[in-house]
């Protein structure tokens, strides 16, 4: 049987389900014999690649390129996965939504606080724009599973990867997807 | 003193067990170790019937029923997991999680919640609808308590027990519709409300992370409804009164 | 204690009155009319009789709604002898020339005639409303002299209770509040209940939009309520009565207020009526206009000051009802056949509409026709009827698309069920229900997802948030509906549209979310294709 490959990506979040990814520990040595790691935070891969078998998304679509990488990783993957609570649900990167446009929270944050030096940072190409409100991955791109958790135990994870792989994402079921 | 109750054989997902003549679907599902999800719901407290959690669907009935408020019947026949009523409770709880603002990894009820428990054991594992992002203030002006709108799903265990158990009635509903919100006294805070009386009872009971005492941090709230239930079943049998007293 | 009316007495001076004058103008002075400039009307013709002498001659007489709404302000003149003439769009000018014109010259004036030959009026069968246009409302011996209140005197004095349950029931009526219960059955309920006291509620809340048959009952015949209340409190042994109506009718109040006021004076309420050992009251309790609170429980936690919320059933109102006692709803046009059929009795009500659904049904017939306004016609005619003949078609040579009954909680038909015959049964049928009477129609220009919202929206609205799926499952549904019709819906939305509304049907508490996805579901049944026509493309939603 030809390897896997799959790939993570990190976008609104915390890089906690990433953590919790490496929490895996020795079982990472036999992950790797099942697939290759072709596209993640944690090897260095600058473009997304094609034909990915599954991918892991940690974080919620919060901004501009959110967006971009989100609907590249859609375009090259076979199977999408909600990694983690910010991907499922929109979580702690969603708790801005309440407080309405994004621009008077930067205000907040970056103008009247007294610690910071007045400016709303803004670098066209490198700086993305924030979207109005942050969406959880499936609002903006068809989602095939999902792996609630904030961030998702390792063991969790290595019991919904082996589901993947096997091809039968039902099995992440249970206690397996309790939210938090 | 307590009378001899008559029973009558129901059946749950095929199954047959006893139930007596006078209790209702839910509390024979419960005497039976037959899971039936609610969130409203509480022994001792009166039913409300709002949550929707606990339809059920009986042999020869078109409709769902709420298993809280069905009274038993002699030989009905139950089902309490049928695929349609599986999609509706997960769709049921979707709607709760995209009405308020439940962020679990930040709740104090983290880990000790019954919104949360009900999507794991209704394996709902996102919401398809639209999250609605309320803005809701926290009311944290009570000394020993906090409530947080955020996170309530107004299933009123809270109304329900300081009217009929505390007798204080600080709690109530008001505005409709989405904007239904709970409110103590006349919509003042909770901190000034003179009609609480501290008891904590509404905090035993709030089945999410929305009622919880002051300085508790994310995961360490810990309620206890069945305190609660106890309470109030030991007091409808009189337990606690002296017999010499009561004549 | 005052002496009773002795209605016979009463009818008779009012007949001989009412014949003692040679002509007689009617004026509507019901809502619609009046906001149409009725009050100038009848002010005009009030002095132009005074100025030109003629109080000896013609009598004026403001009346209730004589249906066809969108014509008015309308007024009959009618002269011993000859044929009535009714005229349409009555402004103060018109109305001066009628009286000097007409009534003095005997010249009718011709701009303004409506001729009331056509089918708007003449396809009717007029019980519920027969005395619009005719009686004037303040007035009880204008309601005695058209035979008002005779069956609740036979009633009261000559029938055991079983006997008028017995009529009621034999002459098929069922409620008209919605769900077509049939209303013999629920007043046997009431009468087999005990209690000290018990309670009859007339449900005059009409939350509907568009709809104001009750209203027009409650404004221009406030004592046939009365009459049909008395009745069924006599028939179920209630001693205690109470009119639910919205705020909105301040009218409705007032004029019910009245009604129940000289009514007491007359000894038609109060204690030992007419001298009988019945005793009965009436009070009006005025609710604040929501709509959730016209569903009978929610209504009876209105009346004793609580939130208006719906709560589970059972127990039903006629075991525990208003304080816990039996009380029974029932709906304010079911109510007001009561006197008639009684007075006719059960055969004769029995012979008009079909079997199984009996007498008449008043509508709220409105959108695009050429006539819109309130009608009355016997049940089983076919909606054909109803909008081509007596709404004399859709206007602008435009094409009908759809008819709308039963507001936010019916459906829409669409052109191919034109036949169908209009009763609870075939509009159930067909996804719709014969609701409390709103009939709404629309032309091949209205979109059909926009209407959904638009109910949805109300139903949004309207929802006391008690339960979870009505709730947060309309606003989801809103929220559904307002991305496909904004052109920006997918296939999944589609299907998560359609199985929320299975999911808020099958689990809400009361019949407003039970209903809420109707409109929904009966739009996606016959005109889907609409939808689909909306969504993005596929490619847009892979993109
Ligand atoms: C949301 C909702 C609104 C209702 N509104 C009215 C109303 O405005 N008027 C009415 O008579 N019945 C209304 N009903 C029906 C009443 O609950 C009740 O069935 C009716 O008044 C009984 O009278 P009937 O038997 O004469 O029809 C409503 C029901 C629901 C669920």
């Amino acid at each position: 049987m030809s390897k896997a490959r799959l790939a993570t990506a990190w976008l609104g979040g915390c890089s906690g389900c990433h953590m919790s990814f490496l929490d895996m520990d020795e079982w990472l040595f036999e992950l790797a014999d099942l697939a290759d790691l072709v596209y993640s935070p944690i090897a260095d891969v600058k473009v997304f690649p094609p034909d990915v078998d599954i991918t892991l998304v940690e974080g919620a679509v919060a901004n501009e390129d959110n967006v971009e990488l989100a609907r590249e990783i859609r375009a090259n993957s076979k199977v999408v996965v909600s990694f983690g609570d910010c991907a499922v649900t929109g979580n702690v990167t969603a708790m801005r939504n309440p407080l309405g446009d994004p621009l008077g929270i930067l205000e907040a944050v970056y103008v009247n606080a007294p610690d910071r030096n007045g400016v709303i940072p803004a670098e066209p190409g490198i700086v993305p724009p924030l979207l109005p409100q942050v969406q959880p991955l499936h609002k903006v791109i068809k989602v095939d599973a999902y792996l609630p958790g904030c961030p998702p135990p390792a063991d969790r994870i290595q019991r919904a990867v082996e589901a993947l792989l096997a091809g039968d994402p039902s099995r992440i079921t249970g206690e397996d997807i309790r939210f938090g | 003193m307590r009378e001899l109750r008559t029973t009558v054989t129901i059946a749950f997902n095929d199954v047959e067990v006893e139930a007596f003549a006078d209790e209702t679907v839910m509390q024979a599902a419960r005497r039976n170790d037959v899971f039936i999800p609610s969130l409203c719901y509480v022994e001792g407290l009166s039913v409300w019937g709002g949550c929707r959690m606990c339809m059920i669907e009986i042999e020869e009935d078109r409709r769902l029923r709420p298993a809280c408020a069905t009274p038993v019947n002699p030989e009905m026949e139950v089902y309490t997991d049928t695929p349609k009523l599986r999609a509706h409770r997960k769709a049921i709880l979707e709607l709760l999680f995209a009405e308020g603002n439940h962020v679990c990894a930040v709740c104090v009820s983290n880990g000790n919640c019954e919104l949360q428990d009900m999507a794991v054991a209704c394996g709902m594992d996102h919401v398809r609808y639209d999250y609605r992002s309320p803005r809701r203030a926290v009311d944290a002006s009570h000394p020993k308590y906090v409530f947080d709108p955020n996170r309530c799903i107004l299933c009123t265990r809270c109304v329900r027990v300081c009217d009929e158990i505390e007798g204080a009635h600080v709690w109530d509903v008001a505005s409709h519709g989405a904007d239904a919100v709970l409110i103590t006294d006349l919509a003042t805070p909770w901190g000034d409300s003179t009609s609480c009386t501290w008891c904590g009872k509404c905090v035993a009971v709030c089945p999410t992370g929305s009622l919880s005492y002051q300085g508790t941090a994310v995961g360490e709230m810990e309620h206890s409804v069945s305190m609660i239930s106890r309470l109030a079943v030991a007091r409808s049998r009189g337990e606690w009164l002296d017999p010499e007293a009561v004549s | 204690m005052a002496a009773p009316i002795d209605l016979h007495e009463v009818a008779e001076r009012e007949l001989s009155e009412r014949y003692g004058f040679p002509w007689r103008i009617k004026a509507c002075m019901s809502t619609a009319c009046l906001s149409a400039g009725a009050n100038q009307a009848y002010e005009g013709m009030e002095q132009t009789i005074e100025k030109e002498d003629l109080a000896l001659e013609a009598r004026l007489i403001p009346t209730g709604c004589m249906g066809l709404c969108s014509r008015g302000p309308l007024v009959r003149v009618l002269r011993r002898g000859t044929d009535e003439i009714m005229y349409q769009a009555v402004n103060k000018e018109v109305a001066i020339d009628i009286i000097t014109d007409h009534v003095r010259d005997h010249k009718p004036v011709e701009t303004n005639v409506l001729d009331h030959n056509i089918p708007f009026f003449t396809s009717q069968e007029k019980i519920v409303l027969e005395n619009g246009g005719v009686i004037d409302p303040n007035r009880i011996e204008s309601y005695v002299g058209h035979r008002g209140y005779q069956a609740f005197e036979r009633v009261i004095t000559r029938m055991a209770p079983e006997e008028v349950i017995e009529i009621i029931r034999a002459s098929g009526l069922r409620g008209r509040g919605g769900a077509g219960y049939p209303v013999g059955s629920k007043w046997a309920l009431l009468a087999a209940a005990t209690g000290d006291t018990k309670y009859v509620v007339a449900n005059g809340d009409e939350g509907d939009p568009g709809a104001y048959m009750d209203r027009t009952v409650m404004e221009d015949d406030p004592h046939r309520l009365l009459e049909g209340i008395g009745i069924a409190a006599y028939a179920t042994g209630a001693s205690q009565a109470y009119i639910y109506v919205r705020a909105e009718y301040p009218r409705a109040v007032e004029r019910l207020d009245r009604a129940i006021r000289v009514a007491r004076r007359k000894r038609l309420l109060g204690r030992n009526i007419l001298d009988t050992e019945f005793s009965l009251d009436i009070n009006v309790r005025i609710g604040a206009g929501a709509f959730v609170c016209g569903e009978e429980t929610a209504l009876l936690a209105s009346i004793e000051g609580r939130r208006g919320t719906p709560r589970l059933r059972p127990p039903y109102p006629t075991e525990r009802g208003l304080w816990g006692a039996p009380t029974m709803i029932n709906n304010v046009e079911t109510l007001a056949n009561v006197p008639t059929i009684m007075r006719k009795g059960a055969e004769w009500y029995s012979s008009i509409g079909t079997e199984g659904n009996t007498g008449t049904k008043v509508f709220a017939l409105a959108g695009d026709l050429v006539n819109t306004g309130l009608i009355e016609v016997p049940m089983g005619v076919t909606l054909r009827h109803i909008v081509e003949d007596m709404g004399g078609g859709i206007p602008n040579g435009k094409a009908f698309k759809a008819a709308q009954t039963g507001g936010p909680s019916g459906g829409c038909i669409s052109s191919e069920f034109l036949d169908t015959p209009v009763d609870y049964d075939s509009l159930r049928n067909l996804g719709s229900i014969m609701g409390s009477g709103g009939l709404v129609v629309m032309d091949e220009d209205v979109s059909m997802p926009e209407i959904a919202k638009f109910f949805m929206a109300f139903s949004m609205d309207e929802s006391c948030g008690k339960c979870s799926p009505c709730r947060a499952g309309t606003v989801q549904l809103h929220t559904l509906l307002e991305r496909i019709t904004s052109g920006a819906g997918t296939r999944q939305d589609m299907r998560d549209l359609e199985h929320l509304c299975h999911v808020v049907r099958d689990t809400s508490l009361c019949g407003l979310g039970q209903t809420a996805p109707s409109p929904v579901l009966s739009t996606l049944h016959y005109f889907r294709a609409e939808y689909e026509d909306m969504l993005v493309s596929e490619e847009a939603t892979n993109a």
